[in-house]
């Protein structure tokens, strides 16, 4: 499409037309058929859109909006603190535990030799997952869209 | 409005005061730029409000010599995106004719234009959210050119042709009835 046309006809559908520019844009129009046909399909458009508006909510809603936004950011808040909490008292549980199973003198050496591997097994597969995570998401080229 | 603070022990009074007042300043913008992507006005509001969270959430990465509204844009635009790929959401009638809401005496006029605007909106969502994106801004928030341009950071005369284009699409979509 002629970029001169399309300029000229984003300014006079904005109404910012100076007289000569006006004069260039139905100059090119009554030579071209095609580019007249254009014309006339983007006002009706235009047209159309100038009628239509996005509907407008209650001034209830407005006032409801920044209340509504401000609980869901305490709320938010309130979940990572609760969250960091969780996690803090399962790992010292979880320390506590191990510590406790080790010292104990009744399990026998072959059951303790097998919860090592399984716990080194689990964090070293969740290292790995960890790893592939923070590597995938340095090479994303659309880390910006959020899944 | 509500007078209690907001909480973040990350941010400074002065920058929850300031997040505060941008918010308070944008939130029409926010919720009207994502009704006309999302075309649902309960999911507008959640949407914009969730890209405020995330938005007061890298506060202290927004540099604030900059335009609040370019840079929260871009969370929207994400947060839309995705919601619009993962959800088939019912739209709700989210454009409305004005003329409509005053007396229209003739029936046949009154019934010509609900036609109208009926089949506009579902001509606006199903096109690309590119163009989309291009009409809600011009048309409906009445964005200049130059906003546009700084906001998507293509050039002016990218954002004119865009719009060209995307007019285009809608009067395909539009045939025989205007």
């Amino acid at each position: 499409m002629n970029e001169r046309f399309v300029i000229l006809l984003q300014k006079y559908l904005d109404n910012q037309l100076n007289s000569d520019e006006e004069k260039e844009l139905f100059a090119l129009i009554n030579n071209n058929e095609k580019l007249k046909e254009e014309f006339e399909e983007q006002k009706k458009v235009q047209e159309v859109l100038t009628k239509m508006k996005l509907k407008n909510p209650s001034h209830e809603f407005w006032d409801a909006y920044w209340t509504g936004l401000y609980n869901k950011i305490e709320r938010g808040i309130a979940w990572i603190a609760i969250s960091i909490g969780a996690l803090i008292l399962i790992a010292y549980g979880s320390i506590q535990a191990v510590e406790q199973f080790f010292r104990d003198t009744q399990t026998p050496q072959i059951v303790k030799i097998g919860t090592v591997a399984l716990i080194f097994g689990l964090l070293l597969l969740l290292f790995s997952i960890i790893r592939e995570k923070i590597t995938t998401s340095k090479r994303d080229k659309y880390k910006e869209i959020q899944r | 409005m509500n007078k209690k603070k907001l909480f973040n022990p990350g941010l400074t009074e002065r920058e929850k005061m300031q997040f505060e007042s941008l918010v308070k300043a944008n939130m029409k913008r926010a919720y009207f730029v994502a009704l006309g992507f999302l075309g649902s006005e309960d999911d507008a509001a959640e949407i914009s409000q969730e890209a405020f969270i995330r938005a007061y959430r890298n506060f202290k990465k927004f540099d604030k010599t900059k335009n609040f509204f370019t840079w929260y844009y871009k969370i929207l635009k994400n947060l839309c995106l995705n919601f619009i790929r993962d959800t088939k959401t019912k739209k709700n009638g989210f454009l409305e004719v004005e003329e409509l809401n005053t007396t229209v005496d003739d029936p046949a006029e009154y019934i010509e234009k609900k036609e109208l605007h009926e089949k506009l909106e579902k001509a606006l969502i199903e096109l690309d959210f590119e163009d989309r994106e291009i009409i809600v801004l011009k048309e409906f928030q009445q964005m200049s050119y130059k906003e546009i341009a700084e906001m998507l950071k293509i050039p002016v005369g990218t954002v004119m042709s865009k719009l060209f284009y995307a007019r285009k699409k809608l009067a395909k979509k539009l045939k025989g009835i205007i």
